[in-house]
Parts: structure tokens; C-alpha cells; sequence
């Protein structure tokens, strides 16, 4: 076994082996640290060694593999494509995991995933290829018959460095054209002995190792988190996966928050949709998509589908940092956090919590129980900029979201938020007055860009200069203006594509 | 034919062993290194009391702990396996620590407390030209009369073309695995690409015979150059640390270690002078092209070589003079990447053109047909060899008009006045590589294949596998050779106790070489095979054929099985080696004048971007490759080598940006900092053609071409194409500059540089320091 950062000699009450399914059977982990990852599971404790370490911070997805969890509603089975290596173990407790040796029939036939890839010629020197072939198997029991910008959209979060990724993509377009096999067929999702399976798991008492425990109610949380406030926080592991993984860091005690089912809804109210903190990216983007379409492109290029499957919004938002690109986005929603320390709760908007670079207003042992987005208005206009080295999976050099409404020619209303700008993700208040104070025009957009310096001033470093950043985050103003304002006047690099004829 | 990697059903299942993959005993040490945290100073202290006391750790090897040579280096005899009291580089490898996990060697190698005494550092190609520091002498390349030619020249321009460099970012990190054997002898497990170099590097170590080291390589998970010189450092530390404890050490890098320890591809600058006609043909041309190399040589001398040896591209440059500086810097030492200088070369002179033709207002494509190599007259390269093989001009030719280069580019003009967010640009440009190792002594390679008596072939030879399909190509060489099924043959892991001395698997000839060396064992054992069925059969030996895992003899037929069992029996030798060097070829290193490449490989390709001048976003819209593999061995490999080599160095040239501090620590070393393309970049639209009418003139394997190297170059068109783009919001005869990568922050600074941040409302970046 790997080092454990915790160890703690006596075992305490309750159940505390880690349950999983894998290939149909229970596996169970005793004397599991909790900070083990899937990966090095998979690869030093059960020599399964198919899946590939490329970067230990999910970036490269060498290391995918798909978790089934049983649906909300009891129907089905959820499969999702996670990234093993920054995933801890006891955090899958109760979860089916799927590997790549898993998908083969019995008798070694390939599934059509993997026989898609072979036909495609989709694998060079393959060490890439398992992490490719369990995103697209997870993309295969969601929809075998996707579009090319399905099939890009699921392998945003693979690196190949040979293929040049045509013959990736091409196996994704096609693996539906296979017999849908018994062994992993389409409707796996439904199959009552793979649900049975699952149910068996069960388990009573929550979940406990030394320094882990998985609490299920939301008292239970915020009396553990009140009782060792030292304690950290875990939901999808994101970046917390990272502080072990790169960091090497001994972790304190983990309360995990993923098997507390209160914080894994989302619910649309009179005042609001309301996320709960253990909600992933993935269906908190859906739903916010939901209501302001125009952030479908935010959402597609928010880290990865295996980072959004695992990692939680209200965890993007407890991490803080200045660029991360959900921050801008509720700040100028007018979004707030609910707060809970104790058995006292408050409200906080979204652009209060940040005090200075990873310096938040909370209270030791306090913590976001979830976060309220307003909804629509009528004439609000809503719109969410990136822009990085990269179009996907990147970070941003700079971020903004735009929330504004024009009556009569003039600005009524403006939130002009922006990350990337300065220590935190913040509102421009001097562009937003200059703004206000201006006709609807290009005149008025220029002269409330020229504030922006006013605003911000940003840093130089690897992902831009200071003095790049400021003239893009004024153009992205620009362009918001430009969208509204002709909308026939391509904006976008990806218009040019339909005037080629090709599209 | 077509036939799929030999590896493929074990990748797609996840079984194919890489070399952490591999089991090794259970007292197996994981192993890590320290690295310096300072890009240049003296080792006051350096104390390792607090690793070897962390959890788990068994041993720490630093300089003193070499038994033999404390060097890896690969020409000259200059970088260190462990820094002996001087560092020259910020993550330059201090000691290595082997202790009972991964994770304990990793957390116990941050313990050691070392003083610096920093010195003065050199960190750019700027700063160590005007230090006039470097790693190996000055080169100069010159024909005809340069100087004269440019004071004649009716028109001419000066400038400087900037290129970043290049991660290699195989996805498969760095590992060795060092397993003591008995009597001194050391196995090695390595991820490379040149077994024989690391063999001997780590006997040097141990102070060991080469007979008491073996190296081996099944596979690599990705190589690029990146594995050819760096792997003899991983596995020297290994084989140190294993000698030390007795133990098996495994020593893998972490993604953070191996991004900020090892080599890259070099950036480079070039300052030049062009004088020009009115029709774009260049008249005299003098570049000082200078490459960052590192502290230390590693492969630069070669790599500045091929790239001033690939400044002609594919053209004809009369007068012309390449001053060729190998500057010394104290940032890591790069080393051979895909192209080995070659495309920092191409992009020289692809973007004089692409000034020549906007200074004069013509298209660039037409500069460039103008300034291509003849085939009987203006055809002898600056370095003095004649190019016999000539096909530019016609798969030029083809590729305009199967991309419709004439009509995009109009419509592309048309969309360009009607728009003024969004431009496009479009650019064709062609690809004239040289193959063979320019040193010539590595042209060789050497084969071992063995026919057991179930009719069943074993195949080695010198070359590594990382991807590329060598061992499928060798696998159909040797089985076409013996008239077998693909199935009957099987390529073994390279070994250098089965056969010895090999080059690296590198400069695009891996086929050429070991498919010949392989082939000259096969026939050697077919010939006595047919000799054999021949006397037996009592028929001439011109009767005998060998086909479809069956061999006629006259009237007779036997199973190839059945007449390997006969012959067994008979006391005939069923196993062979063979040798190869490639033929006509010469070079010689003081003149920089001969024969340095066996033959030429050829493609093209036309680009088509779409940029956002309010941002610098750029996007790949269509891509057209016509590129040349003569008569290719296997096609779907050599599309994956085409599609695989462009879309990297369209990285290269776009969004893969390394970034140093002003201390010269390397900031991008992990995939969320350093940005390869993804699955969006592959563009939209597409045609990739192999050459179908050209088999190569010279006897290479069936008349094929090396296509490792050669389709990376064919992404300059995406930087040009970019180019273009940007020119279209300036003035006409406006230059723009463009430096690589293509970042969206460069693609703003060179609209303000054409002064088209106005038409947009957008004003030039002040003060925009430039990233390297």
C-alpha cells in the first residue's frame, strides 16, 4: 500500500472498508487512506495497470475512468467519466467503477468502443488511448450515436500527442454503427441486475476511516465541521486532489461531503435556482445553461467533462481563486451562498465572499451549503467571455460575464464582472458607472472600456501580460456590444466556418 | 498496405506494458530526484540528513556516489548526472532519493537543505549572444557572393523572425527501471529511443563493461526526440541508486519533474537581410540564426545544422550566408524534438517569403513557385549536394489545385473587406526535408530474426517503438520477405544483448534503416531456406517461391512450417542477422559541404484561419496535406504520422507557449499551464492525401520515404495563414510580424504593430513584454 498521511492505529466503530463494485464483484479496501487516489489503487494495490498516469492533476486524462452511482430518482444508473488520478478512493465507496479491462466481452471480444478505435487506426503509441476509450465509453452509454461536436466535446478533457486526434474522433462518430453488445450494451444504465448490484452496497452507517468520514445529513457536516474546524472539506477533489498529488501534502481530517444527499439537489425556487454545494459542474452548468443559454459556451469550456463530473460548483466557489470561471459568471447573476457555521446560517452574494487572494468571508467551521442564482428578467441580457491560449480546457487569461438591460437607448442596468483581473474574481465599478451614465453605442462602450483601467490592474504571467489582459477584457466588452448590437456581424472566429460553405 | 499497429488490440484494452507497467520484485525502491530550485550558482551546502530520514527512505545518491563517470552526456562530456557543486539550471538534478514508495522518494527529495551562492545568469538568446556565450563553436554555411547580391539587389528587407520552443509532452513520462543481476551485471528497463546510448552511459556510471549492462524497450508511451539523449539520465540515476542498495530502483518523473528537468525543442531567432527582384526571387540572402541550447551541448551542434541546413527549405538560394550561433543559456538543455532544427530553419525562410511577397503585394504562393529548386539547373543546395529527387513543383501544383488555393484565397479577400471582427487568411507551404542522421556514422542498423520450427519468426532489430509503427513495418517487411501471414511474425522488445550498437531511432529513418536490416536477415534465411527445398526437391533454385505461408518447389508444396521443420532437421541455421548502411552518402564537418542526406521527402499543405481582432483568438478552419512517402509500406501509419506531425507542430506554432520567470524557472510545466492542441483544434474540415505517383528514386525499403519528421512542418502554413490574416487588417505592403507561437496575446501585438487596432477600437498593448 502506499503511504498513508494518516495513520491511525485503532479502528474506529462502524464499517470502515471502502465498497465498490468492479467487473460485477465487491472489492473491499480495508486499512484505506483516505487521501489514496482511484489511480494508484487501480495501478500499485490491484495491479490493474491499463490506467495511466500522464499528469496527476487531471489535465491529460490518461487516467479516465467511469463511476456508476445510482440516479437520484432510483431509475438507473448514472456513468460518468472521472479522472482517477486526483479522485480519493473512499470517496467511490458505494460506486461501480469501470475500467478499461473492464469492457471487453468474456470471451475478449472488443467492445465497440474499443473496436471503433482499432478500425480507426485511433491508437499510436497508446498510452493515451485508455483514458480515450473510457471517454468515449462513458459518452456511448449516454448517446452511441453522437455528433462530431458531441464526440469533441466528451474528449475535451484527453490529451493524444501522436494522432493528431482525426482517427479519435472519427472511432467516436462511428462506435454506434457496432452491434450494440450484451457485455456494456447501450441500456446498461437500466439493467436491473447491474442496479441490484449497486443496491447491495448499501451500507447503514455512513462511511468512517481514520481521517475520512462521509457524514449524510447537513447537521451532521456542519457539527463535524464546528467540532474540528481544522477539518477540510471535500467534495468532488478536484483541486483538493491536487494538494496530495503535487503538493504532497499530509491532508488534516476529511469530511467528505459527496454522500450527503440535501446538497445534491438542485432546486428551482420563486427566488432563484438553488445548487447545493455537492452538486457536480456538470448539472450545475446544465441547469444554469438551462436559464441563460448564453453561457452553453462557458459551460463546455469550464475545465473538463471528467473535472465538471467530479468537481462541484460551490466548490469552485469555496476554492476562490481569481480565475476560476464560474466566479465572474454568478457575481454578475447577482448570485448568493448560503452559509452555515453551526446550526447559524447566512447569506452572502457572491461577490462579497472574497476578501483578497485566497482570503474568504468565512468563519472558521463555516461553510456553503449552496449557492442562488436569480432568474431570468425579462430584457436582462446575459453573456460569459473566455479567453485563454487554448479554446478548451484551459484557464483563463481572462473571463467575463456581462449582465445588462438597455431601455430607451440607454443602460438601465449593468454587472460587468471579470477574472483574471486581479487578486480576485470582481465587479469594474467604474465602467459600471461610465456605462450607466452613456447612450447605448460603440461611442459609450468605448468611452466605459477606457475606465476599466480605473478598475483593475492586473498582473503579468504565464498565461498573459497585464497590459493584454486589460485591452482584451476591454474588447470583450466590445464585443458584447457588438453582439447585441448587429447580431449579423460575425463576432466569433467559429462563424467563419459556416460562410466557407462547409459547416 | 494498411495494416493496423501491432500494438493496437493491446492499447484499446489497456494490456499493452509500458515500463511502469512492468512487475518487478517486491523490494522494488521507488526512487527521486532533488533539483535545483536557482538557474545558476554554487553549491555553498548541500544536506541531505533530512531525506534520509524521511519515512521510508533507504538511500541517497549525489556526485560523490557515482562509482564511474558522473555524466550523461552525449557528444561532449557536459552535463552532469548529479551537479557536482555548481548548477546551471533551475531544476538541474541535485542527488536522487530511493526509498519504499512513490510517494515517500518524492516527499522525502524536498527535504534537503542546500545554500546557494547565485551567480549571474544568462537566460536568453539576446543575452548570451551579446556574452557571446556558447555551447559549441559558431558555425558559418555561405555560398556565392551574399554581400555583393544584397548591395545589388533592386529591392530588399531586414528583419528578425522569432519562434518559441517545444515540450515534448509525451504522455508517458520519463522512466528507468534498474534491476541488479548477478556477477555485476545491470538490466535496465528504459522508455527510449536510443537503448545502445544508455547502455553505454550507464556502464560509464558503474564503472561496468558494456557486456555487463542490458537495455530493453518494448515501447515507448511517446518519444518525439524527447527520449533519444534524456532516458541515459533517468536510468543512470536508477542504476547508481540500484548498485548502491542492491535493490531494484524504479525511477519515474512526475509530470512536474520531467517538464522542468529535461530538454525541449529549441527556440531560436533569426536576424536577416534579403535582397529581391521584383518578382519575389531572392537575390542574397545573410541570416544570424541563434538557438537557445542550455547549459550544455546535448545535440545542439546537430540540430543548429539541420536547421541551417533546412534554411533553403525548398528553395534556391544563390547567395547566401548563415552565420549559425549555439547560444549557452542557464535554463535546461534542449535537445532533439521532431524535426531536430529543421522546422526552426523552414520557418526562416517561409516567413522571408511570406515579407517578400507582401513588401511587393504579390501572393506569397507565387514567391514561393518562384524561388523553388530546379531540376536541372538552380538545383544544388547552399551545402553542396545536388537535388536529384525534384517534385516540389508538381506536388505543389496538385495541391493548389486540389484545395482550390486561387478561389479560397479571392473569397477569402472578399470576406475580408466585407468584415471587419472577424478576418481570414490562407496560406500554402511546402516541406523539402533532408533524411538521414547528418552524421553520417548513424546510418546503420542491425536485425535479428529467428524462424522457429513451428514455421513462426521472431524479429529484433535496433529500432525502439514509441508510436510511429515501426515494429508493424518491420513485422510486414519481414513477413513479405518470407512469403508469411502478418501473424506469423512477432516484433520483440529491443534489446541491446540481441543486437548490439544501434543508433538512436530518430531522424524519420527508423524504417529505412532497421526495415533493410531486417529484410537482409529474412532473405539471408530464405535464401538458405530455398536452397535447402531446392536440393530436396531436385528443381532450380529460380523454382522455389515463397508465398502465403507456403513454399513451391518445383511441383511441390509445402507449408512454410513443414520445410522449416525439414530443414531444422537437416542441421540448416534457421536464424540470421542483418546489417544496413545507408548508401552514397558523405558529409563533411569542416567544409559543411557533401552529401549529407540519402534523399529528399516533399509535401505541402494549405491552412485556412479565421482570427478575432478583438482578442487574438485565432481558429483552424481547413486543412489540405498532399504529402509525399514514396511508395508507402503501410498507409494508415503513414496518415497517422501526416495528421499526428502537423496538428503538434501546429502547437508548436499556436498555443504551446513555455514561459520562464524573470529567474529563468521554467512556469509552464504541466498540462494546466502549457497548452498542447486538443480534440477541437484537429480542424474542422480537412483532405490529407499520401503522393500517389511518386516512388522514391532512391533503393530504400520498396522505394518508400521516412515520414517521422517531415509532416511537423507542413503546420507552418497555419502561422502563415495566421499571418495573412493579420496583414489583411493592415496596409497593403504592411509586414506583420508575427512571432511563434501564435498566441492570441502575439496575434493582438502584431494587428497593433500593422496599426489595425484602430478599425476595431482597439488600442496596441503598451508595454507587452514578450514571453520566450
Amino acid at each position: 500500500m502506499p503511504d498513508t498521511p494518516q495513520g491511525e492505529p485503532s479502528r474506529p466503530a462502524g464499517r470502515c472498508e471502502v465498497r465498490f463494485l468492479l467487473d460485477g464483484k465487491i472489492e473491499r479496501v480495508e486499512n484505506c487512506p483516505p487521501t489514496l487516489t482511484v489511480l494508484e489503487y487501480l495501478r500499485e494495490v490491484a495491479h490493474r495497470t491499463g490506467t495511466k498516469e500522464g499528469c496527476a492533476e487531471g489535465d491529460c486524462g490518461a487516467c479516465t475512468v467511469v463511476l456508476g452511482e445510482r440516479t437520484a430518482d432510483g431509475r438507473g444508473i448514472d456513468y460518468r467519466a472521472v479522472n482517477s488520478c486526483i479522485r480519493f478512493l473512499p470517496t467511490i465507496d458505494g460506486q461501480e467503477l469501470v475500467t478499461v479491462e473492464s469492457l471487453a466481452a468474456p470471451d475478449g471480444t472488443p467492445h465497440p468502443v474499443q473496436q471503433a478505435m482499432l478500425d480507426q487506426h485511433g491508437s499510436q503509441c497508446g498510452f493515451c488511448t485508455p483514458g480515450f476509450v473510457m471517454s468515449l465509453f462513458a459518452l456511448y452509454l449516454r448517446n452511441a450515436m453522437p455528433s462530431r461536436a458531441t464526440v469533441i466535446e466528451a474528449l475535451s478533457g484527453n490529451l493524444c500527442r501522436c494522432t493528431g486526434y482525426r482517427p479519435i474522433i472519427e472511432a467516436g462518430v462511428r462506435m454506434g454503427s457496432y452491434p450494440d453488445p450484451a457485455h456494456w450494451s447501450r441500456d446498461a444504465t437500466a439493467r436491473d441486475a447491474r442496479r441490484a448490484r449497486l443496491d447491495a452496497l448499501h451500507r447503514d452507517e455512513p462511511l468512517r476511516l481514520p481521517g475520512f468520514r462521509a457524514p449524510r445529513t447537513v447537521d451532521e457536516v456542519a457539527s463535524a465541521l464546528e467540532a474540528d474546524p481544522g477539518s477540510v472539506l471535500l467534495a468532488g477533489g478536484t483541486d483538493i486532489g491536487l494538494w496530495v498529488t503535487k503538493q504532497l501534502r499530509d491532508l488534516p481530517p476529511i469530511i467528505y461531503i459527496g454522500n450527503v444527499s440535501a446538497l445534491k439537489s438542485i432546486r428551482r425556487e420563486a427566488d432563484g435556482l438553488r445548487v447545493g454545494a455537492a452538486v457536480s459542474l456538470a448539472d450545475a452548468w446544465e441547469s444554469l445553461v438551462d436559464l441563460y443559454p448564453d453561457l452553453a459556451e462557458m459551460a463546455q469550456r469550464f475545465g473538463s467533462p471528467p473535472v465538471r463530473n467530479s468537481g462541484t460548483l460551490c466548490g469552485n466557489l469555496a476554492n476562490g481563486s481569481p480565475i476560476g470561471d464560474s466566479i465572474p459568471v454568478l457575481i454578475a447573476l447577482g448570485a448568493e451562498v448560503e452559509l452555515r457555521c453551526g446550526p447559524r446560517t447566512r447569506h452572502v452574494p457572491v461577490g462579497r465572499l472574497y476578501l483578497g487572494y485566497q482570503r474568504k468571508d468565512l468563519a472558521p467551521g463555516e461553510f456553503i451549503v449552496s449557492v442562488r442564482i436569480p432568474l431570468p428578467s425579462a430584457g436582462l441580457w446575459v453573456s460569459a467571455y473566455k479567453v485563454s491560449k487554448r479554446f478548451d480546457q484551459d484557464i483563463s487569461a481572462v473571463a467575463a460575464a456581462f449582465a445588462v438591460r438597455i431601455e430607451a437607448g440607454r443602460v438601465q442596468y449593468a454587472r460587468l464582472a471579470f477574472g483574471g483581473m486581479a487578486a480576485v474574481a470582481a465587479r469594474a465599478p467604474a465602467t459600471e458607472r461610465a456605462l450607466l451614465a452613456a447612450p447605448w453605442s460603440e461611442a459609450g462602450i468605448d468611452a466605459a472600456a477606457a475606465r476599466l483601467a480605473e478598475d483593475f490592474t492586473p498582473l503579468t504571467d504565464l498565461r498573459a501580460t497585464g497590459a493584454y489582459r486589460l485591452q482584451v477584457a476591454a474588447n470583450l466588452l466590445r464585443r458584447f456590444y457588438f453582439e447585441h448590437s448587429d447580431p449579423r456581424e460575425p463576432t466569433r472566429t467559429a462563424e467563419a466556418l459556416a460562410a466557407m460553405g462547409l459547416d | 498496405m494498411s495494416i493496423r499497429h501491432e500494438s493496437a488490440h493491446l492499447h484499446v484494452r489497456g494490456q499493452a506494458l509500458y515500463a511502469d507497467d512492468i512487475p518487478l520484485a517486491a523490494n522494488v525502491l521507488h526512487a527521486a530526484f532533488g533539483l535545483s530550485t536557482i538557474a545558476h550558482g554554487r553549491i555553498r551546502s548541500m544536506d541531505t540528513t533530512p531525506v534520509l530520514a524521511s519515512p521510508g527512505v533507504i538511500a541517497v545518491a549525489a556526485a560523490d556516489d557515482v562509482p564511474g563517470e558522473n555524466n550523461y552526456g552525449s557528444i561532449l562530456h557536459d552535463d552532469p548526472i548529479f551537479a557536482p557543486g555548481i548548477v546551471q539550471y533551475a531544476g538541474a538534478p541535485l542527488f536522487a532519493v530511493a526509498a519504499t514508495s512513490y510517494t515517500a522518494a518524492r516527499k522525502a527529495a524536498r527535504r534537503a537543505r542546500i545554500d546557494y551562492e547565485p551567480l549571474a545568469a544568462i537566460l536568453d538568446i539576446r543575452a548570451a549572444l551579446a556574452a557571446q556565450a556558447m555551447v559549441v563553436p559558431t558555425e558559418r554555411f555561405e555560398r556565392g557572393r551574399p554581400q555583393a547580391a544584397l548591395a545589388q539587389s533592386p529591392y530588399r528587407l531586414q528583419g528578425t523572425v522569432t519562434m518559441g520552443g517545444q515540450d515534448h509532452f509525451y504522455l508517458e513520462g520519463q522512466i528507468a527501471s534498474a534491476i541488479p543481476q548477478e556477477d555485476g551485471g545491470m538490466l535496465i528497463i528504459s522508455s527510449t529511443q536510443h537503448p545502445s546510448e544508455v547502455q553505454q552511459i550507464v556502464a560509464h556510471a558503474l564503472a561496468r563493461r558494456a557486456n555487463q549492462v542490458v537495455v530493453q524497450c518494448r515501447r515507448m508511451g511517446g518519444g518525439f526526440g524527447g527520449k533519444e539523449t534524456q532516458p541515459a539520465l533517468i536510468a543512470a540515476a536508477a542504476a547508481v541508486l540500484a548498485d548502491k542498495t542492491g535493490r531494484p530502483v524504479k525511477l519515474r518523473l512526475d509530470r512536474d519533474t520531467d517538464m522542468l528537468m529535461t530538454g525541449k525543442r529549441h527556440d531560436f531567432l533569426a536576424d536577416y537581410d534579403v535582397g529581391f527582384d521584383a518578382t519575389g526571387r531572392i537575390l542574397g540572402l545573410t541570416v544570424l540564426l541563434a538557438s537557445r541550447c542550455g547549459y550544455s551541448a546535448d545535440l545542439s551542434g546537430p540540430v543548429n545544422d539541420r536547421a541551417a541546413l533546412h534554411i533553403d527549405n525548398a528553395y534556391f538560394l544563390e547567395n547566401v550566408a548563415i552565420v549559425s550561433c549555439r547560444c549557452k543559456t542557464h535554463t535546461v538543455s534542449n535537445t532533439a524534438f521532431r524535426g531536430f532544427g529543421g522546422p526552426q530553419g523552414m520557418v526562416v525562410i517561409e516567413q522571408i517569403i511570406d515579407s517578400i511577397a507582401r513588401k511587393l503585394e504579390l501572393d506569397p504562393l507565387a514567391v514561393r513557385q518562384r524561388n523553388f529548386y530546379g531540376t536541372t539547373s538552380r538545383n544544388v543546395t547552399h551545402y553542396g549536394q545536388t537535388v536529384e529527387d525534384n517534385i516540389i513543383e508538381h506536388l505543389v501544383a496538385r495541391l493548389a489545385a486540389s484545395s482550390a488555393y486561387h478561389e479560397r484565397r479571392a473569397r477569402v479577400a472578399q470576406w475580408n473587406a466585407k468584415h471587419r471582427i472577424v478576418k481570414r487568411g490562407i496560406a500554402l507551404t511546402p516541406v523539402k526535408f533532408g533524411i538521414s542522421f547528418t552524421a553520417t556514422m548513424w546510418n546503420r542498423a542491425g536485425a535479428l530474426v529467428h524462424v522457429y520450427t513451428d514455421g513462426t519468426v521472431l524479429v529484433n532489430h535496433g529500432g525502439t517503438e514509441m508510436g510511429q509503427g515501426l515494429f508493424t513495418k518491420v513485422a510486414q517487411i519481414v513477413a513479405h520477405e518470407l512469403g508469411l501471414p502478418l501473424a506469423a511474425v512477432r516484433v520483440s522488445a529491443t534489446d541491446t544483448s540481441k543486437v548490439p550498437n544501434t543508433a538512436a531511432t530518430a531522424a524519420s529513418s527508423s524504417t529505412d534503416l532497421n526495415g533493410k536490416a531486417a529484410q537482409a536477415a529474412a532473405r539471408a534465411i530464405r535464401e538458405r531456406l530455398a536452397q535447402f527445398a531446392a536440393e530436396t526437391c531436385c528443381v532450380d533454385l529460380s523454382e522455389v517461391s515463397f508465398c502465403d505461408g507456403q513454399v513451391c518447389a518445383g511441383d511441390r508444396r509445402f507449408t512454410f512450417a513443414e520445410l522449416v521443420q525439414q530443414a531444422n532437421a537437416a542441421r540448416i541455421c534457421l536464424s540470421s542477422t542483418g546489417y544496413y548502411r545507408t548508401p552514397k552518402i558523405g558529409w563533411d564537418k569542416k567544409a559543411l559541404q557533401g552529401r549529407p542526406f540519402f534523399y529528399y521527402a516533399y509535401g505541402a499543405a494549405v491552412s485556412e484561419v479565421s482570427l478575432d481582432v478583438l482578442t487574438g483568438e485565432t481558429q483552424l478552419l481547413r486543412v489540405d496535406i498532399l504529402h509525399d512517402a514514396g511508395n508507402s509500406v503501410n498507409p494508415a501509419i503513414d496518415l497517422g504520422q501526416i495528421e499526428g506531425g502537423f496538428l503538434q507542430g501546429v502547437g508548436w506554432l499556436t498555443s504551446e507557449e513555455l514561459w520562464w520567470s524573470s529567474a529563468g524557472e521554467l512556469r509552464t510545466h504541466a498540462p494546466s499551464t502549457y497548452k498542447i492542441p486538443t480534440a477541437r483544434d484537429w480542424p474542422p474540415h480537412f483532405s490529407v492525401q499520401l503522393l500517389d505517383d511518386q516512388p522514391n528514386r532512391e533503393d530504400t525499403i520498396y522505394r518508400s520515404k521516412a515520414v517521422g519528421e517531415p509532416p511537423l512542418m507542413l503546420s507552418i502554413s497555419t502561422l502563415l495563414a495566421i499571418r495573412d490574416a493579420i496583414a489583411s487588417c493592415g496596409p497593403r505592403g504592411e509586414l506583420a510580424e508575427l512571432a511563434a507561437p501564435a498566441t492570441p496575446e502575439a496575434v493582438l501585438r502584431a494587428l497593433a504593430a500593422v496599426g489595425a487596432g484602430a478599425k476595431a477600437g482597439i488600442e496596441p498593448p503598451a508595454g507587452a513584454e514578450t514571453a520566450a
